[in-house]
């Protein structure tokens, strides 16, 4: 338990009607888009200024007390699971968007901006911000920054880490420090890029500068639908090996057709196996020459059937099923987990196949829509954890895919972070000694280990509490797991 | 300089070994950046030019890895057989630069404008530590988010948190052709109105340097794509600027860029990461200083050439809150000006680094 000092000190802090103590009132706060681990924290504290935050994380860091910095909890790893008994900071009061200059191309952002608000703020001078996980309509930027998002759109521009330029932020033990700057250069260690992505345990992000881009010029989408998932998997990697560099390339198998058709009726053909998307975008002139190039590889691939999207409103329908494809399949079934293993580019269709050997031989329907152009899989595996076993066969099922991720030469994550959830993976793809480093690179920051204690190193901590079902929020369709 | 020795390992293990029996270490790749290379008495240089080669390079994969003492002409020269390149477009290739020292020392050059910097497109690492421990970070996958991103925070060590023994990059497919405008500007301040537009239009741009001729200020431009429509595209960039025209041999131009042809032989060289905002006033004194400057990266940065004492630039960069890494020059020091997070970084390396074998960052 915290102390009673810690408690007092932040009352004193904050007001009490952003200091919540009840456990009615913390409930939302208990877990996070991995519906499946809860914990219930001493108290919650709604921060509004970076003043509170900079004084809550001191006082943490002097009575010892465990933090957990949320943005809106849409975390799939558990990177937002409170600790029991400490502290959670909640960040999405401090939303504002400081500073946006669109002669140098920079937004200096709060951590409780919401992602699309950015590009929203950008808009009107033609310019938006890259980085655009599925959840961009709720998740905050200092969730981004923490566990390095990424999206659809990862391909040519890269992930979060690609496109921060500066982090105020505060050390776990306190200190205020400024890494980076306005420039898209630096000399000296990239502090900025090394913060990116450390999952809280660095501290807490209070103002980030982001780079944003120029909208293309034009976009060109097109459908194909073909009759395996390992053959739209080749695909990929022909396109990849063809020269050309698209924004984008998805892949949706049959279970995420049907259900992304029952969700937003996208006019995806019905009777594929998998169904890939590609899309080139920029200068005009350059485009539709690269499109005609495309469409050539697309025919030669074995595609059954290929659809270019006619105009905007065509573009934006098979994107709208895309990203809702993942909500959609989760409601086939009353529980489900999602990996985002990566694998090399080339070995997609081998990768894909054997996720589907492992479906069959744990019986487990796995769905798969993922960001193909990055070999960045999401197996969703389906199960219902009313039944006694399904939830064991279906962490196996998981972990074998993770498994055969690392063996193809790939990582246990692409953007959704080691969390509570991989940590135990963690020593299948780094050695002991590398572990010993980064651990110890934490504990220079972090003396007590106090800032998001058990995410991203293995521990033998007891596992938080087990839930069932899809999280409330989820519920409402607010949330998506991807 | 003769009391320093130089041992070059043939292995990582070697490496491992010789870095726990020396007390003192520089390490050295190309030496083309040489004060960030420069051994004083008593220190050993450790020269990677023996821990060469590529390691792995599927070209359908778009990924290489590469031993650190590689020389970036080698690599690049493996890459242009499958019409890939290193969009960061790394300076010095044609000098000997390694692949090592330019992640060491954090470089890209012009073509960083399309799509990044090297910070973009390392993506794993293995280095060894000041205490010998050989450690990865990253892997040889394009997407990546397991553990702490150790790739980054090698991105400009110059060498001083380990010795980078071997990295894995992303690359991209090259443009098959190039064509470069030459725009002359009436003064500054529209030369950065043009970088700011042209940052923030449709156009997708290559290469984006501003510098100055004879007072006058000039952006070269480049673009790069399809042979078949480069013409076209250039005549759109040409109209929409309302000025400016095609430059002949352009290759020449940005190859010499490349490798600092433009720098007076005996002057300091320096890499200043700047902003649009920041130019207007940093111009004006390196202007009054008669240093020779070129800025690249759509004004992400200046090079200068600074032909006295580095003690003049240290403050005049302090003062305007800019910062510098010497590349050449008479220092004992190889940063000049403001310096951000300085006390984080010496947290860091007492982690790597406890005994202070390589000198201190």
């Amino acid at each position: 338990m915290p102390s009673d000092n810690l408690l007092h000190d932040l009352g004193r802090l904050i007001p009490a009607t952003r200091l919540l103590r009840r456990p009615a009132e913390m409930t939302p706060y208990e877990s996070d888009a991995l519906t499946a681990f809860r914990a219930r924290p001493a108290a919650v504290v709604l921060a509004e200024t970076q003043e509170e935050v900079i004084q809550t994380v001191r006082l943490c860091h002097r009575y010892g007390v465990p933090f957990v910095a949320r943005g809106s909890g849409t975390s799939l790893s558990g990177g937002s699971l409170p600790v029991e008994d400490g502290v959670v900071i909640a960040l999405n009061r401090l939303n504002r968007i400081l500073h946006l200059d669109p002669r140098q191309r920079i937004a200096v952002v709060e951590p409780g901006v919401i992602n699309l608000d950015v590009s929203r703020a950008a808009a009107p001078h033609g310019l938006y911000y890259a980085p655009d996980p599925s959840s961009q309509l709720i998740c905050t930027i200092g969730g981004n920054v923490a566990f390095n998002s990424g999206g659809a759109h990862c391909l040519k521009y890269g992930m979060t880490a690609n496109h921060v330029l500066g982090i105020k932020a505060v050390l776990p033990d306190g200190e205020v420090v400024q890494l980076g700057g306005a420039s898209l250069e630096g000399v000296g260690p990239d502090l900025t890029g090394f913060f990116v992505g450390s999952e809280g345990l660095f501290g807490v992000a209070l103002e980030i500068t982001l780079r944003l881009l120029p909208k293309p010029a034009l976009y060109r989408t097109v459908l194909a639908a073909y009759d395996s998932l390992e053959a739209a998997g080749d695909a990929v990697a022909q396109v990849v090996a063809s020269g050309l560099l698209p924004g984008a390339m998805e892949i949706m198998d049959a279970l995420a057709i049907e259900a992304a058709e029952a969700a937003v009726h996208a006019g995806y053909p019905r009777d594929a196996a998998a169904l890939l998307i590609v899309e080139l975008e920029g200068e005009r002139i350059q485009v539709e020459a690269e499109f005609a190039h495309l469409l050539q590889v697309i025919e030669s691939s074995g595609a059954k059937t290929v659809t270019v999207a006619k105009d905007d409103a065509d573009r934006a329908r098979i994107w709208k099923g895309r990203k809702s494809a993942f909500s959609a399949v989760g409601r086939l079934s009353p529980d489900y987990l999602v990996q985002d293993g990566v694998v090399p580019r080339s070995r997609l269709g081998e990768a894909l196949a054997t996720i589907e050997r492992l479906s069959r031989a744990h019986q487990l329907r796995v769905a798969n829509v993922f960001h193909a152009g990055d070999g960045n899989l999401h197996p969703l595996i389906l199960f219902n954890g009313r039944v006694p076993g399904e939830l064991e066969r279906a962490e196996a099922l998981a972990s074998e895919i993770i498994h055969m991720c690392i063996d193809l030469g790939g990582s246990i994550t692409g953007e959704h972070g080691v969390g509570m959830e991989k940590r135990q993976h963690m020593p299948t793809m780094f050695t002991e000694t590398d572990l010993e480093v980064m651990a110890e690179l934490r504990r220079a920051l972090d003396p007590h280990e106090i800032a998001n204690r058990g995410k991203m190193f293995p521990t033998n901590e007891a596992p938080a509490l087990r839930s069932h079902g899809l999280h409330p929020l989820e519920r409402q369709g607010i949330l998506s797991r991807e | 300089m003769s009391a320093t020795a130089t041992i070059a390992p043939e292995s990582i293990e070697a490496v491992q070994s010789a870095i726990c029996t020396h007390e003192q270490i520089v390490v050295r790749g190309g030496g083309t950046k040489p004060l960030l290379s420069a051994a004083s008495t008593g220190q050993t240089v450790l020269a990677t030019h023996r821990l060469t080669g590529i390691v792995e390079y599927a070209p359908g994969e778009f990924v290489f890895t590469a031993r650190a003492g590689t020389r970036l002409q080698e690599i690049a020269a493996a890459l242009a057989e499958h019409g890939q390149y290193l969009p960061f477009d790394p300076p010095l290739v044609a000098a000997g630069a390694t692949l090592g020292g330019t992640i060491a020392t954090g470089l890209s050059g012009s073509g960083r404008q399309r799509y990044g910097g090297v910070r973009d497109f390392l993506i794993g690492v293995r280095f060894v530590d000041g205490q010998g421990r050989l450690v990865r970070g990253g892997g040889k996958v394009v997407k990546n988010a397991a553990g702490f991103d150790l790739p980054k925070l090698l991105v400009g060590s110059i060498g001083r948190l380990g010795v980078i023994v071997e990295a894995s990059f992303k690359v991209f497919p090259q443009p098959p052709a190039y064509v470069t405008v030459r725009a002359p500007q009436p003064t500054l301040d529209d030369a950065l109105t043009a970088i700011a537009r042209l940052s923030s239009s449709a156009f997708d741009i290559e290469a984006l340097d501003l510098l100055i001729e004879d007072g006058t200020p000039v952006l070269y431009i480049r673009q790069g794509g399809l042979a078949t429509t480069l013409e076209a595209r250039q005549q759109n960039l040409l109209s929409w600027l309302g000025g400016g025209a095609p430059l002949p041999n352009e290759a020449a131009f940005w190859t010499d860029g490349s490798v600092f042809g433009w720098a007076p032989a005996g002057w300091a060289l320096v890499k200043t990461p700047v902003t649009l905002n920041t130019i207007p006033v940093l111009e004006q004194a390196l202007h009054a200083h008669g240093a020779q400057r070129r800025y690249f990266g759509g004004g992400a940065a200046a090079w200068i050439a600074w032909p006295g004492e580095l003690t003049a630039l240290d403050a005049l960069l302090t003062q305007l809150q800019l910062s510098g890494l010497i590349l050449r020059g008479e220092a004992t020091w190889p940063f000049v000006g403001a310096r951000t997070g300085a006390a984080l970084v010496a947290r860091i390396k007492h982690v790597l680094d406890p005994a202070n074998r390589f000198p201190t960052l």
